[in-house]
């Protein structure tokens, strides 16, 4: 169907779905309890049906166009993490060149230009941005600025683009397509965070990082481990060029990653004295609140299976 | 025929480059007033702050919504002053006047007999980046007469940093917006005034992006 391999097929109907389940599951207990209000879990399964739908969208449609909307998530990332940060007046126009950053950065994903895109911004933009600091000349604050500035793009630029450097791989898994690990990364980023919150609730005891997230329990992070890690051996072959037990390491970085790319934004969150990072997403919060595993996910998922396949 | 060009310019400018380039993080937008007689009363750091306030309005409503701006820099040439009156609709007022504050805000009154919405900035002008300026008693005097006018208080911060005064560069920030609840018109001009200033310090609280390192 619409050209889709079979296998990418199959996990978007199987995501499809568990929202169809979720939606029908919310209609009930809100129909059973009618003086309770569940307005905030409508608004989050809502905000889940448009973000897969657009994402299922773009990726059926076209690479490029994937590419495309992977770009303007980075925009909307970086944007989002540059109004939080403290910045100082005089670093609007050094922001400015960190956007142009983006359309780059992805230019060289488009073009699958590896050796670009893997030193251009740790360091050409590393270089450069201090640069256009130094030629503007205001020295004080300086060595935060360039540091929060860095740091900002590194995140919200360089380690994002690296989902959508999973298109451009030369495809080594048929039933699966270009699309296959992105699916994989994403879904499987998901589910960990959904299975340590899962295992959490039930049997968390012991906290992990108390100052930072009074949430996270051991518990939580190795329930959630284990059932990532089983279903990553049984998912991977299908959706990546891994077999079962590359696949079941795949499974425990994404577990690992993702837990530490959850509690780096909250510590962020919790230095600004924040609790979202903005509202786009009705009932998720920021863009960041729904990214910051994925962060962390993508670029360790993406140099392990490069590593391996290419 | 100006409201054709007012929802126009608003749906296909105004609201796009908003939602886009800009981006809002927008608390209490229940609390905004649908109907008139209404006075937004919002702090003011950017020629962006009348877009953004006009954006959060439904597109059904929009023309009803008046910035009240200063007369001689918004009507200081034909083409600015064609573009303020019919794409943004704003009641234009003479500053410093020597006429009696009747003449000056007939306008305004009008609009608001009319049941329209208000944006008017108590500071006056547009300050420093980001800094609330004392507030004018102008807002007082306009609304004295008309208790019945509701005062919603707006807190904006951000927009200092995506288009300051005096700068050409527009650069992509996510901004805030806080809305508050009604301001009750006093009988003391001072104590509407300090009523105003509290209610900003205290929406600023709510801002995702107060955060500066200068």
């Amino acid at each position: 169907m619409f050209g889709i391999p079979e296998n990418s097929l199959l996990a978007m109907m199987i995501v499809l779905g568990v929202l169809v389940f979720a939606s029908f599951v919310q209609l009930v207990v809100s129909h059973k309890n009618p003086d309770k209000d569940y307005t905030e879990l409508q608004l989050r399964i809502t905000s889940w049906w448009w973000m897969i739908g657009i994402l299922f969208f773009v990726l059926i449609l076209s690479e490029n166009l994937a590419i495309a909307f992977f770009a303007f998530l980075s925009f909307l990332a970086l944007k989002e993490f540059l109004s939080i940060v403290p910045t100082r007046q005089t670093d609007r126009r050094v922001i400015a060149w960190a956007y142009l950053s983006i359309p780059l950065q992805y230019l060289w994903v488009g073009q699958a230009w590896y050796g670009v895109f893997i030193i251009f911004i740790p360091v050409y933009t590393f270089l450069f941005l201090p640069v256009r600091m130094v030629l503007i000349g205001e020295t004080k604050g300086f060595i935060r600025s360039a540091g929060i500035i860095h740091w900002s793009v590194m995140l919200t630029v360089f380690c994002l683009s690296h989902i959508s450097y999973l298109l451009v791989l030369p495809v080594k898994n048929a039933s699966a397509g270009a699309m296959g690990p992105v699916l994989f990364l994403l879904f499987m980023t998901q589910f960990n965070d959904v299975c340590q919150y899962v295992w959490g609730k039930m049997l968390g005891k012991n906290k992990i990082i108390p100052k930072v997230s009074p949430n996270k329990t051991w518990e939580g992070f190795v329930g959630g481990l284990a059932s990532v890690t089983l279903v990553s051996g049984f998912l991977a072959p299908a959706l990546t060029p891994l077999d079962w037990m590359q696949g079941l390491v795949a499974g425990l970085i994404i577990g690992v990653s993702g837990f530490f790319g959850d509690v780096v934004i909250s510590s962020v969150k919790r230095d600004l004295q924040i609790k979202d990072s903005g509202n786009l997403i009705p009932g998720h919060g920021g863009l960041l609140d729904r990214l910051d595993s994925i962060i962390y996910t993508a670029p360790l998922f993406f140099h392990y299976i490069y590593y391996l396949h290419y | 025929m100006s409201k054709l060009f007012k929802i126009i310019f608003v749906l296909f400018v105004v609201k796009p480059v908003i939602l886009v380039v800009l981006g809002l993080n927008i608390r209490h937008r229940q609390k905004l007033p649908l109907k008139g007689p209404a006075v937004l009363a919002a702090n003011h750091n950017s020629h962006l702050d009348t877009m953004v306030l006009m954006s959060l309005f439904p597109i059904s409503k929009v023309h009803r919504v008046r910035p009240v701006a200063a007369a001689d820099y918004f009507l200081k040439n034909k083409y600015l002053a064609w573009f303020s009156l019919n794409c943004i609709g704003i009641i234009p007022l003479e500053r410093g006047g020597t006429g009696d504050r009747e003449t000056m805000f007939k306008a305004c009154h009008e609009a608001l007999d009319n049941d329209e919405i208000l944006i008017i900035f108590p500071e006056g002008s547009r300050g420093d980046p980001d800094k609330i300026s004392s507030i004018k008693k102008g807002l007082f005097h306009l609304v004295k007469d008309r208790p019945e006018t509701n005062i919603v208080p707006v807190v904006m911060h951000g927009l200092g940093k995506a288009l300051p005064k005096n700068e050409a560069v527009f650069v992509p920030f996510n901004c805030d917006v806080v809305v508050g609840d009604p301001i009750k018109i006093t009988e003391d001009s001072n104590e509407f005034v300090q009523a105003i200033a509290t209610t900003f310090d205290q929406l600023l609280t709510q801002c995702l992006t107060r955060h500066a390192l200068d």
